[in-house]
């Protein structure tokens, strides 16, 4: 069957062969996030409105508390998910140069690593008072 | 897939209407705001690992209120706070409108119109203690 030309559509190509079960990953990971941001974000919100109009110290020992490292952590995990897909439909939409589309998919995938590491390392040294 | 497209670039063929064909409506503008205020908060992280990471010592952390303190830092706090409450409130309205609910025309036209009202009372409310919590010292 291989050696045989077809004039086939690549639909018909793959079709009958069932799917690779991941189509709609991103579609449920993206409200799967949004949903968990509703109140990890009010919880951050709340949080940093704690931090205003205190000095270093006193901003380093509520950060750096058990339950709002947790909390933090979370927000931070979960909305770096969510802004990396964001980002990723965005850049797929308006982007169609080939190159710049990869391009720029590739960078965000990287700003959305770093910048959620930089902001979990913040929170997690001031909680291991290092 | 891509190789297709581009072989038939040269053919004329009619394109379906696009943005500006159409008469602005509010659930339209609300969806490219709901975008552009992503973006915004996307890049507006950098300020939170930079708050997060400069409590580790006095000195940054002077840095860090320095800029917040500053009227352009105070601005793009603002535009943040908002960014943030008015992407949270649409994006509750999207998983209403994900389970198949409030999608009829005065129903989205109503939730369009609480999502931006909402946001803005919300943001000056936030500000308004937060302001009363730093007690007008900085």
């Amino acid at each position: 069957m291989s050696g045989e030309t077809h004039i086939r559509t690549p639909l018909a190509k793959v079709r009958g062969r069932g799917s690779a079960k991941s189509g709609t990953k991103h579609f449920w990971h993206q409200r799967l996030t949004a949903l968990a941001n509703i109140p990890l974000t009010i919880a951050a919100v709340v949080i940093l409105i704690t931090l205003l109009g205190r000095n270093q110290a006193a901003a380093a020992q509520i950060l750096g508390s058990p339950t709002i490292t947790i909390i933090m952590l979370l927000f931070i995990g979960s909305t770096t998910v969510h802004m990396r897909i964001g980002m990723a439909v965005v850049i797929e939409d308006y982007v169609h140069d080939e190159t710049a589309k990869l391009a720029l998919l590739i960078a965000n995938t990287f700003f959305t690593v770093v910048v959620g590491l930089a902001a979990a390392y913040g929170i997690l040294k001031l909680s291991f008072g290092l | 897939m891509n190789a297709m497209a581009e072989t038939k670039a040269r053919v004329a063929r009619p394109l379906s209407p696009h943005l500006q064909i159409y008469r602005p409506t509010l659930t339209m503008m609300m969806s490219i705001v709901h975008r552009i205020t992503g973006i915004g908060l996307y890049f507006g992280t950098l300020l939170l690992a930079w708050w997060f990471i400069s409590a580790g010592g006095p000195n940054g952390y002077a840095r860090f209120e320095w800029f917040i303190g500053s009227w352009i830092g105070r601005l793009i706090l603002f535009g943040y706070t908002w960014a943030l409450i008015h992407h949270m409130l649409g994006g509750i309205r999207h998983l209403i409108w994900d389970s198949g609910r409030g999608l009829g025309p005065s129903e989205r036209e109503w939730l369009v119109a609480a999502n931006l009202i909402g946001s803005i009372i919300i943001t000056i409310l936030l500000w308004i203690i937060g302001l009363l919590a730093m007690g007008g010292s900085v």
